[in-house]
């Protein structure tokens, strides 16, 4: 059975409590340890005060500094644009890219924004020196399925390619043997004429066969020669370029599905400032028109 | 102050009434900010309910885990607001249970991916990264491609979403398998009255195989409406300032 203690207080360094002869030390956390909290309560009530706290009934305490992390970024990016600002305005004003061209200071400013844009947003696709990947162009060849113009290349970035943006470029490469357009037998035969329209070695008479329906099928876009029509994003079949592959296998399959890639439209999610820096850059990347 | 200590600890009703005022004050000051949220939430048009299609992407994501990896969630910074787009709202998850702001970067913040890439891009990223990106550390999820989308109880999950409190009409639940068919067919009947009841709703076949509903169409559907909801030409920024 217990027994309760009834010594007076502890005259040694224990509580003076005693329960079946245990005994308590009487240890104290360290006088350090307990400023610290007392600091941190107090600290906590000078933060009330100044900076946004409580939430009340119809929003919350704002606090003497009327601290806002939003209009911090908003003041902070205003700040930035001050800094970019003449070049910026400039840049917003450029309709031709001698513009530019001309001017080294707000070259190597228009450059390196478009670099760091490029970086951010296009090079997960067209690789980080755009370099591009199977269906994805190559940005430093001149070869150009939209027109390598500056104002081509704005405009492409600007609505994309078959982005659903009402101003973006659309064309559409028929799945020929997909959609039956096309016998399979003839399919084989234009593989090899396309293989020989572009230098390759292939069934010289399968692609006499097909020179007809080349004609037919394919001259409208890609033009009787077979050069391309960048007004109708159609390549030009003459030269080593290929997007999807200049291989057998891949024209096959190219023919018989179609292609339809898409770009996205960058209008609304980049200013037209950084979309003229853009364009600049592509355009200096290696084969700009 | 011991000696003061010795009447609670000896008489166990009063002990018992102070533990409880103590939980109290400690459950109301981390419970009571919750039924205020009304007022964090800023007042945007725009966001809507994730449709029957992107939300079965969604239960995808978060089966994959690519919360682990990927933030959604742009903070208020001038770096991350250059990089990404306008930072994140708090109207823009409210329909998000659980929210999948993540707290970790491997890959990059997620919570405007929507329209930024092309269908295609997506596929063959999932498929294989490192063929469109070749310093990436993703892992392959090729298999969304070959899965065929399960969404024979897709009804229960805008029900048990309604019960969250995600606005989800009796029509909306009614519909929802049709719906989910509907998003990956353009020519389907079914057309306008999806996008009455999502509007804005991207319809088109996602991963480009028409046969089926795979899982890829609806990671990428879902992928497709990130951040896209609130139109920011006319937000008010300034009016949500906190």
């Amino acid at each position: 059975m217990a027994r309760n203690d009834k010594r007076g207080p502890a005259t040694d360094d224990t509580t003076g409590h005693e329960w079946d002869g245990i005994r308590e030390f009487n240890n104290p956390l360290p006088r350090w340890w307990v400023l610290t909290f007392y600091a941190t309560v107090v600290w906590a009530i000078v933060y009330w005060v100044f900076m946004p706290a409580w939430p009340g009934l119809t929003g919350y305490t704002k606090g003497l500094r009327n601290h806002s992390e939003r209009a911090n970024v908003a003041a902070d990016i205003a700040r930035l644009e001050a800094a970019r600002g003449a070049s910026i305005k400039r840049l917003a004003a450029v309709t031709r890219v001698e513009e530019v061209e001309n001017d080294p200071d707000l070259l190597q400013f228009t450059l390196a924004a478009g670099a760091s844009i490029f970086g951010d947003n296009c090079a997960t696709c067209h690789g980080s020196g755009g370099q591009g990947f199977p269906g994805y162009p190559n940005l430093n060849d001149d070869s150009w399925l939209w027109g390598g113009s500056f104002a081509d290349i704005k405009q492409t970035i600007r609505y994309g390619i078959r982005s659903g943006h009402e101003k973006a470029h659309v064309s559409v490469m028929q799945a020929f043997g997909r959609d039956g357009l096309l016998p399979p037998e003839t399919i084989s035969d234009l593989v090899a004429h396309v293989i020989r329209l572009s230098g390759g070695e292939a069934d010289a008479a399968a692609a006499a066969r097909a020179a007809p329906v080349f004609q037919q099928q394919c001259a409208a876009c890609h033009g009787p020669a077979g050069k391309g029509d960048p007004l109708q994003g159609a390549p030009d079949l003459t030269d080593a370029i290929w997007l999807y592959g200049g291989d057998r296998k891949s024209i096959h399959t190219t023919l018989t599905n179609g292609r339809a890639g898409v770009m996205p439209a960058w209008e609304g999610r980049l200013t037209q400032d950084q979309i003229t820096a853009l364009a600049v850059y592509v355009h200096d990347l290696g084969g700009g028109q | 102050m011991l000696d003061r200590h010795k009447f609670l600890e000896k008489n166990s009703l009063v002990l018992t009434v102070a533990i409880l005022v103590t939980v109290a004050v400690g459950g109301a000051v981390e419970i009571a900010p919750l039924f205020y949220l009304e007022s964090t939430i800023e007042k945007v048009e725009g966001v809507r309910p994730y449709s029957p299609l992107e939300l079965a992407g969604r239960d995808i994501y978060i089966r994959e885990g690519c919360y682990t990896c990927h933030s959604q969630q742009i903070r208020p910074l001038r770096d991350e607001v250059e990089r990404y787009g306008h930072y994140s709202l708090a109207a823009e998850s409210m329909y998000d249970h659980p929210f999948q702001w993540g707290s970790k970067r491997t890959g990059p913040d997620l919570a405007r991916v929507g329209g930024k890439y092309s269908d295609e891009w997506q596929r063959q990223h999932l498929i294989d990264p490192r063929s469109v990106v070749p310093e990436s550390v993703m892992p392959p999820y090729a298999l969304l491609d070959k899965n065929r989308l399960a969404y024979h109880d897709i009804e229960n999950k805008l029900r048990a979403l309604r019960l969250e409190g995600v606005p989800y009409t009796d029509e909306m639940i009614e519909n929802a398998k049709s719906d989910l068919e509907a998003q990956v067919d353009p020519f389907s009947a079914d057309y306008d009255a999806l996008l009455a009841r999502y509007p804005k709703a991207q319809i088109r076949n996602f991963d480009g195989d028409s046969s089926a509903v795979s899982e890829m169409d609806a990671m990428i559907a879902y992928l497709q409406v990130l951040g896209t909801m609130v139109d920011f030409s006319t937000y008010e920024a300034e009016e949500n300032y906190r």
